[in-house]
């Protein structure tokens, strides 16, 4: 039982961290659509959202490898 | 004739995929999930293919003893005792108060025995306890300073750098006011995108102090990334996605943003301004876990992201093993190759992406952290 509560963990994790860069995805659309110009800052910090926001699930991730 | 190809080799893969069922283990043959591992971790030799290992030096030292160098091929897979030096499972340890006068030399298997948590090698009926290399918080009698995969590859990526920035720089003073030409026109645009969008925005005056650290890192862990993700020979280790590795990057970061902080960095964390006293007190403590909070992150997000980047890609290539029952079932192969091809070229492809991605945000992260230490009131 301990092995799957590890998984569930993990996958919740994942969840999160999907929503996240999923809002920031759309946001960042949205930005670019009102103002094409700035495509490349938009694009560039939405990258670096993403990284940062992932970097928070692969914390959970790891910690499910102990359970 | 074209679409008239495509069914035909559509119509082979569907009927390979009805013939092909998934593997069950055999009682010899491992969980498919040991090789996983296997690939992931440190080894003292590189395993290049089926029974082809290529050894690396095994350099230890013991205190009774002194410096013992030899080759890791010297422990014959682990049947061998070397100068009191079994390998247990690929680690290597030291039989417990080994004389020359014990008389061990082969070894059939190293496991555990009841009663204790130790580990055992065990000869002729025989069990000699091991145990492990010593490290700072826990000394023991010997220390390993073996040669292993990563170090092998982290000297390697510091070989290329070396090698590769050694000659731009070569370039650059003999073609003085001239175009960049080769491989200076190749780096210097990444040199310049780091210093102009990650170094010098983030850390502000006196940038040219933390150049060569930020500069250092990035392509240090941009080469081991990269190393880590070509399958064979020279580049197949996982350097990045070892903890110790990331630990010894995070740590120098810790160490260079403590040392270059200053006054109201450490005001910042201790003694806030602008914040009722009473929060003050309930705000030092996280804040001063945070000083040792963020380095951590920086270590668990490269380890992480790397890791699990290795381990889907081994995990796809195995479904040609898994859906081909260890080479019993040609149909499975055939069809596991056609999933493996596809799916291992597009996760590599992203983890290409996430080599330069992570290198990028360990640097930015970086240059943030020592851009908060050393800001000046404003």
């Amino acid at each position: 039982m301990t092995g799957t509560l590890g998984a569930v963990g993990a996958g919740l994790a994942v969840l999160g961290a999907g929503i996240g860069i999923g809002q920031i995805g759309g946001r960042a659309m949205e930005a670019i659509a009102r103002q094409p110009e700035v495509t490349g800052d938009i694009r560039t910090t939405m990258i670096i959202a993403a990284a940062l926001i992932e970097g928070a699930a692969l914390f959970a991730i790891v910690g499910a490898f102990f359970f | 004739m074209k679409i008239r190809a495509t069914f035909i080799i559509a119509a082979l893969l569907v009927f390979c995929v009805s013939h092909a069922r998934a593997g069950q283990e055999s009682h010899e043959e491992k969980p498919y999930f040991e090789y996983v591992i296997e690939h992931i971790s440190d080894a003292n030799e590189f395993h290049v293919f089926g029974d082809v290992h290529i050894p690396l030096p095994c350099i230890l030292y013991a205190k009774d003893r002194g410096l013992d160098v030899f080759m890791s091929s010297a422990f014959e897979h682990g049947h061998k005792v070397v100068n009191g030096y079994v390998l247990d499972h690929g680690d290597v340890k030291r039989i417990k108060g080994w004389s020359e006068n014990m008389g061990v030399h082969h070894i059939e298997r190293t496991g555990e025995e009841e009663g204790s948590e130790a580990r055992f090698a065990f000869s002729d009926g025989k069990a000699y306890e091991l145990e492990s290399p010593g490290h700072f918080l826990q000394p023991t009698s010997w220390i390993d300073f073996s040669i292993t995969k990563n170090v092998f590859t982290m000297l390697l990526a510091s070989l290329i750098l070396f090698v590769i920035f050694f000659s731009v720089r070569k370039s650059y003073e003999q073609r003085d006011g001239q175009s960049p030409k080769g491989l200076q026109s190749f780096i210097e645009p990444i040199f310049t995108f780091i210093r102009d969008e990650v170094v010098k925005p983030n850390i502000g005056h006196h940038y040219e102090k933390y150049m060569p650290f930020v500069m250092s890192l990035f392509f240090f862990v941009l080469i081991c990334n990269l190393l880590g993700l070509i399958p064979f020979f020279p580049g197949s280790a996982n350097v990045t996605g070892n903890l110790a590795t990331t630990a010894a990057l995070a740590f120098f970061t810790l160490i260079i943003v403590t040392i270059s902080g200053n006054r109201h960095y450490w005001q910042h964390i201790f003694w806030m301004p602008g914040v009722p006293v009473p929060i003050r007190f309930m705000l030092a403590p996280i804040e001063f876990a945070g000083v040792f909070i963020k380095p951590f992150t920086l270590l668990i997000r490269l380890f992480a992201n790397i890791t699990a980047g290795h381990v889907i890609i081994l995990c796809l290539v195995g479904m040609v093993f898994i859906l081909g029952d260890n080479g019993k079932n040609l149909g499975g192969v055939i069809s596991g190759s056609f999933l493996t091809v596809a799916f291992v070229f597009i996760m590599n492809l992203l983890e290409l992406f996430v080599a330069f991605l992570q290198a990028f945000i360990f640097a930015l992260l970086t240059s943030l952290y020592i851009g908060a230490a050393i800001e000046e009131h404003h």
